[in-house]
């Protein structure tokens, strides 16, 4: 019995083990994009680099800023700013301690460790924000999501319930046709679909983003069929035999006891539309009408070695993301555990 | 057919009216049209000639196309470390301990990361000089690399890029796992099942088809490479057209040396490489993937 209970206590402790190994693998690159974010240029390139944003202490000594560092003399810890290198030696002047301030000497092959002081550079965050129109990105792409959402809650609605609660011969054949199209590659289809929004003036337009949505994503259509099904069939047949239209029991009987299924569909589709990149980045050419992804990807374009400030703009994007996330964890769960469901 | 029945198809096929039209629209129409430019010389700004399977001819002669496509191939070594690790790390999680949810919102955090923002992000990590790959390859004692610098390692560099993110994989397997039957663990303890056996007769065959599953469109998605290989390097494709996948030198023929018939080409052979491919993935799976009786 005593032998159970440590190798229970082993494997707990492995179980742990692998957890924190595994779970600071996932969140350095967090750190390393927040710390980033914080630092000043001289902080940002650094090697090997400090985690906490820090910057090196100047003072200004003779009309010049002049880098301040601590040294050892003769078993003594000495705070000295360095003046200047001569073939002699380092040139430094003593600060502390205060006995000795004033004192000047010159140094060779000094040991100089220089002073450093936590510094937060937040004005990264404003002038990252500024040089790409953030508020209107920001606005394009909730305009584009939130019709997106909208569309997609609609036709998937509508469809789904066509392929789950009416009985129709070759219902089922069909709905496989809809599964093999999340199959095809959207790469591939879109140039012929920008040849084709070409020919209908939408290039340039939110159109060909927001449009395709009222028609209903295969993806949404099966997570809502999955949810659909689970409901019992004599809901409906009450309502039939009450004269209900089946329009009228989507809409008041399907509807009001699905709400967590299309809080997901709408969680899902919100992100996705807010992270497309390859969609914005064909069928839109102004670019005042950009979304944050093309904004960002501009951005990087243009000011490449700017890290910090890249840093900062990156968090700003994947900051809203994930407190989403932590709002909605309940909700995303539910959306993968309806794809795994059996239909 | 009976009255009712003819009643219940005009009702089923108005309520799925919307995905006919779209389906019709923004899919059949464009593949369709997409197959006739293939076979045709279309400069975008000019209307499209018909030149039969010329297009098809001058891919094969390409030598870009072929590494274009050796590249991709190369992604797919990608493939089974997702599976595998996504499949431990799912195991780990699925482990009762406390602290548990934290551990799986962190482990989850990479994979929604926007992938603009991501691909930001790890070319700074990347940076040969300043890069938090380098530093911790420092850390251990081992000489810096050039990551997406450098030919040799530009591939590498993304796949441990797209491992960091395995953790979209991983939730679904998470999900799997705690949907295995409670009776069939009971059944395998009474026979004295140990934590491997059950692992292997229990455990993945109950989930295999939601791997089979996960292979396919990770196998679809790796054809699809493109936003990171875009926005990531410099100039685009390379180094030494290192990181010239088969998307992006699709979407660069559409849309930047406007030959639209060739990347229409490009995507057909696209479409029949997928379709094959899935088509050899379903028929190996028969040998491992196990769907239970139907009830």
């Amino acid at each position: 019995m005593k032998s159970k209970t440590v190798r229970r206590r082993v494997i707990t402790a492995v179980v742990y083990a692998l957890l924190l190994g595994f779970g600071a693998l996932f969140f350095l690159p967090f750190l390393w994009l927040v710390s980033t974010s914080l630092k000043a240029d001289d902080a940002v390139f650094e090697f090997p680099p400090y985690w906490i944003p820090s910057r090196k202490e100047h003072i200004k000594v003779e009309g010049r800023l002049r880098g301040v560092y601590t040294m050892e003399a003769q078993g003594e810890q000495l705070k000295v700013v360095r003046l200047r290198d001569t073939p002699a030696g380092t040139h430094l002047r003593v600060l502390e301690p205060k006995s000795r301030a004033g004192e000047e000497m010159v140094v060779k092959n000094a040991q100089l460790a220089p002073v450093r002081h936590i510094f937060f550079r937040w004005e990264n965050y404003p002038r990252a924000l500024k040089t790409f129109p953030f508020l209107l990105y920001t606005g394009n792409t909730l305009y584009i999501a939130i019709l997106v959402v909208i569309g997609t809650l609609l036709s998937a609605s509508i469809v789904a319930y066509g392929f789950s609660r009416v009985q129709w011969p070759g219902r089922d054949i069909i709905f496989i046709l809809v599964l093999a199209t999340m199959m095809l590659p959207d790469q591939a289809l879109v140039l012929p679909r920008f040849i084709m929004f070409r020919h209908m003036g939408w290039i340039g337009t939110f159109k060909p983003l927001i449009v395709p949505a009222f028609f209903g994503t295969a993806f949404d259509i099966f997570l809502l069929r999955q949810f659909f099904l689970t409901l019992p069939g004599e809901l409906s047949d009450a309502a039939r035999i009450d004269g209900c239209s089946e329009l009228g029991i989507l809409w008041r009987i399907i509807v009001p006891l699905s709400m967590p299924a299309l809080a997901t569909v709408a969680l899902l589709t919100f992100i996705w539309a807010w992270l497309d990149f390859m969609g914005p980045l064909v069928y839109l050419n102004d670019e005042s009408m950009y979304t944050l992804a093309l904004g960002l990807a501009a951005f990087l374009g243009r000011h490449g070695a700017d890290w910090s400030g890249l840093m900062a703009a990156g968090t700003v994007v994947i900051a809203p993301i994930i407190v989403i996330f932590f709002f909605a964890q309940r909700t995303f769960i539910r959306g993968i555990a309806l794809t795994g469901m059996k239909g | 057919m009976t009255a009712g029945d003819r009643k219940r198809l005009a009702v089923g096929l108005l309520f799925i009216s919307p995905w006919i039209a779209g389906f019709l629209l923004f899919l059949l129409y464009p593949m369709a049209s997409s197959f006739y430019y293939s076979l045709c010389r279309y400069p975008v700004l000019k209307p499209p000639e018909f030149i039969g399977f010329g297009n098809y001819a001058r891919i094969i002669h390409d030598e870009y196309f072929w590494k274009a496509l050796g590249n991709t191939a190369f992604m797919f070594i990608e493939l089974p470390l997702m599976v595998v690790l996504g499949l431990a790390l799912a195991l780990l999680l699925n482990q009762a301990v406390r602290g548990m949810p934290l551990f799986r919102t962190v482990f989850y955090l990479p994979a929604i990361v926007p992938v603009v923002a991501s691909a930001m992000l790890w070319l700074w990590i990347f940076n040969p000089e300043y890069g938090l790959a380098n530093v911790l390859l420092t850390k251990f004692n081992l000489p810096g690399l050039r990551w997406l610098v450098d030919p040799r390692t530009s591939k590498p560099s993304f796949i441990i890029m797209d491992l960091w993110a395995v953790g979209a994989g991983m939730i679904i397997y998470l999900a799997a796992l705690q949907g295995v039957p409670e009776h069939l663990f009971e059944a395998a303890e009474l026979d004295g099942a140990g934590a491997w056996q059950k692992l292997i007769h229990v455990i993945l065959p109950s989930i295999s088809p939601v791997v089979l599953f996960m292979v396919i469109m990770g196998m679809i998605g790796l054809f699809q490479y493109f936003t990171q290989a875009w926005i990531m390097t410099n100039p685009r494709g390379g180094p030494e057209y290192s990181t010239l996948f088969y998307a992006l030198y699709l979407f660069q023929n559409g849309f930047e040396y406007f030959r639209m018939g060739y990347a229409c080409a490009m995507a057909w052979i696209l479409f029949v490489v997928i379709l094959a491919a899935t088509v050899i993935i379903l028929k190996f799976s028969q040998r491992w993937v196990y769907y239970e009786e139907s009830r």
